[in-house]
């Protein structure tokens, strides 16, 4: 059962379940009474079989495209960005895209490597929860997330840079 | 130039406390090593050799006389009373404590300065022409574009983790390149198109490092309105697909030559496509907002000084020389470009003294309207002086260590601070600067060479721009002992291109002898009216080859 700390800090826990991609040959293992996330492309493949369903979600790898979801992001009520490690900055666009480009509307979580520091620019690029790394101290992610009152550029947040709202 | 508002002093303000709190979890254990890594590296702080570096920001260059004191003011009391002008016209510092840097950021912070992605694996400062704003040619000042890729680019959330570094140029000269475009992730070529709208000529890939590459062109003219949306493209494009898995393979010009710069292109196009029109797309209210920050100064109306000079010139052969070739045409009537070398021998390239900060920051006061530029030559820059106070201030620069008088020759060489104070490197290169320039030290004979870009790096990662230099030279590391290897024939300018290894490396001591047989050739082969550069692309490695190795 995860702690998952939200975009304001506040930390919440849920069962919410990161069912790993099986090894070749084996078959997915979706748990029975929990919530929980699979791979996407696995979701894509089993579609008809999964749409629908409230309690299961789908997790991306940093190397997925955001793209293959199309027009059924909607459907999802929980999508996860993995972060392998936490200098591997594809899960930053991936966020963008998925809010951006794709419109999902739903949550979006961060897990794998996420580290405090990482946490500003991960809310910046649409994540709005947080499953931090074990070992890091969950009280100063509230801190972390909000270091900055202002920014410069246009994100998933904010679609207006400063430039935009100096002018008006 | 540039001066911040609320927001950006709000934003400078809050970096400042953000690095403290990552500083303190530091160093109290709560953030691993390689969990500072990055974060330090992003506030341009490095542990290095023999104590840890901090690389300053100096955003395209631009230096206000305030900011030059607070510089001296900061080496004196936090440092050894010296720091170093970078290749991409940052200052650094090199002996500073780990938990006094936070208070230094405050300091800067003061100024309107800071440390802020001048390295790590995101994008860094942008640089341009030293002469932007004062020289004939130039299309449009760079300044205000080169500002407003800085705003975008401080603190982008999505391109934090880059898979490296990202270094942006920008170039508005249409008859020289002294900003070095095309060897830069991203290049931007201000030009003209036929309807006489501005836009940028756009290279990308290009860049020096293990696998030095010049920049393709992706896109031929970019509207200006479109600068920010497309560079946002060509950088989730690399963010996206860009390898990870090597370091050495992971610079944008690897991705953009195994895709082919078509399919590049091609790729930027489609993500652009998508956002060209989002709210980033600039405007030209805020385009004329930031070009108001870099207006032109309260030039007097003043007609070229001719006699005077030449009768100065006249009486003092060592004015005329400084004059020949530290001083530039302005674009006004009666005023002069000035560079103040940081050359001397003796003297590490790009060094300068907290007390040199300060008369720089008064020689700015009294003579440049308060303002100063660094260079990617690692040299300083007076922008704006009256022809009729050229004497004067050769008078005053002079015991200084400013006037010597061997700006693009052989002995103004670029040169990184190597294996003396960097962690990095594999080889020293501020003695090998030094050796060369005893060797050369008669400046008719250099002046008779004519100009020659003499470029030293400590190791592959090419800090002195060695493979883009007349003559490079890279130091390698060959069973733990310090080796040299040269190579002929690199340029940084608009006909850039990558030099030719010469052959095995060198030793050390070796290597004044190495440059004196390479410049003999030189001096044999020519014909009247080459440069060093002309000769080599005339006759090749191969005399050069035969002579050195001999």
């Amino acid at each position: 059962m995860p702690d998952v700390i939200a975009a304001d800090g506040t930390v919440r826990n849920d069962n919410w379940v990161v069912v790993a991609r099986p090894a070749d040959g084996d078959s997915l293992d979706i748990p029975v009474g929990q919530p929980a996330l699979i791979p996407v492309d696995l979701w894509l493949a089993g579609y008809e079989h999964f749409t629908g369903r409230e309690d299961l979600g789908v997790w991306f790898d940093s190397h997925d495209e955001p793209e293959l979801l199309g027009e059924r992001v909607n459907e999802l009520p929980l999508i996860a960005v993995n972060f392998p490690r936490f200098v591997d900055g594809r899960g930053y666009s991936i966020g963008r895209l998925l809010r951006e480009r794709l419109g999902y509307q739903g949550e979006l979580r961060a897990i794998g490597d996420v580290l405090l520091d990482q946490l500003q620019f991960m809310k910046r690029c649409g994540f709005d929860s947080y499953v931090l790394r074990a070992d890091k101290d969950i009280s100063k992610a509230g801190r972390c997330l909000n270091f900055f009152s202002q920014t410069y550029q246009a994100a998933a947040d904010n679609d207006l840079p400063l430039f935009r709202r100096r002018a008006s | 130039m540039y001066v911040y508002d609320e927001h950006d002093r709000q934003i400078a303000k809050e970096r400042v406390a953000q690095f403290r709190d990552q500083t303190e979890r530091a160093l109290a254990g709560e953030l691993a090593e390689e969990e500072f890594l990055p974060l330090r590296l992003q506030n341009g702080l490095y542990v290095q050799r023999l104590a840890p570096m901090l690389r300053i920001c100096v955003p395209y260059g631009m230096l206000r006389a305030e900011q030059l004191r607070r510089l001296a003011r900061i080496t004196r009391d936090y440092d050894k009373g010296y720091a170093h002008v970078t290749t991409r016209t940052n200052i650094q510092l090199n002996w500073p404590r780990i938990e006094d840097v936070p208070d230094i950021l405050a300091e800067l912070a003061e100024v309107e300065m800071h440390a802020n992605q001048t390295s790590g694996n995101c994008i860094r400062n942008t640089t341009t022409d030293q002469f932007s704003g004062v020289q004939k040619d130039e299309i449009a000042d760079p300044r205000p574009y080169c500002e407003l890729i800085r705003q975008w680019s401080t603190f982008h959330p999505e391109f934090a983790f880059l898979p490296r570094k990202f270094k942006i140029a920008m170039n508005a000269s249409e008859n020289t390149d002294r900003a070095a475009i095309q060897v830069h992730d991203i290049g931007l070529q201000m030009l003209r198109n036929d309807q006489g709208e501005l836009g940028f000529r756009v290279h990308a890939g290009g860049g020096l490092g293990r696998t030095p590459m010049v920049g393709p062109v992706i896109r031929e003219f970019l509207p200006e309105l479109d600068l920010l949306t497309y560079l946002e493209a060509i950088v989730r494009v690399y963010n996206r697909y860009g390898r990870r898995d090597n370091k050495f393979k992971a610079r944008i010009k690897i991705l953009v030559k195994a895709l082919s710069p078509a399919t590049f292109s091609e790729m930027v196009e489609a993500e652009w496509a998508h956002i060209k029109d989002s709210p980033t797309r600039l405007t030209h209210d805020e385009i004329r907002r930031i070009q108001g920050y870099f207006t032109e100064p309260a030039y007097e109306a003043l007609s070229d000084v001719t006699d005077a000079l030449s009768q100065q010139r006249f009486e003092h052969k060592e004015f005329d020389r400084w004059l020949t070739h530290n001083v530039h045409e302005h674009k006004k009537p009666g005023y002069a470009i000035v560079t103040l070398t940081l050359k001397r021998t003796g003297t590490p390239p790009g060094d300068v003294t907290d007390r040199q900060l300060e008369q720089i920051a008064d020689l700015a006061d009294e003579y440049s309207f308060g303002e100063a530029r660094a260079t990617h030559e690692q040299n300083v820059v007076l922008a704006d002086v009256r022809q009729d106070r050229l004497f004067e201030l050769w008078q005053s620069i002079t015991p200084m260590g400013f006037a010597t008088a061997n700006l693009n020759t052989l002995t103004d060489m670029i040169c990184c601070p190597g294996g003396d104070y960097c962690a990095l490197a594999n080889a020293k290169s501020i003695p090998v600067a030094d050796a060369i320039q005893r060797r050369f030290d008669d400046l008719d004979y250099l002046y008779d060479l004519g100009p020659i870009d003499l470029n030293i790096s400590g190791c592959m990662n090419a800090c002195g721009h060695h493979h883009v230099g007349h003559i490079g030279v890279l130091g390698v590391d060959k069973k733990g002992a310090e080796f040299y290897q040269v190579s002929l024939g690199g340029s940084s300018q608009n006909d850039a291109n990558i030099g030719k290894i010469l052959g095995p490396s060198f030793a050390q001591d070796d290597m004044p002898d190495v440059i004196a047989k390479i410049i003999d050739v030189f001096v044999e082969k020519r014909t009247e009216e080459e440069t060093f550069l002309d000769t080599y692309r005339r006759v090749g490695l191969d005399p050069f080859k035969e002579r050195v190795y001999a």
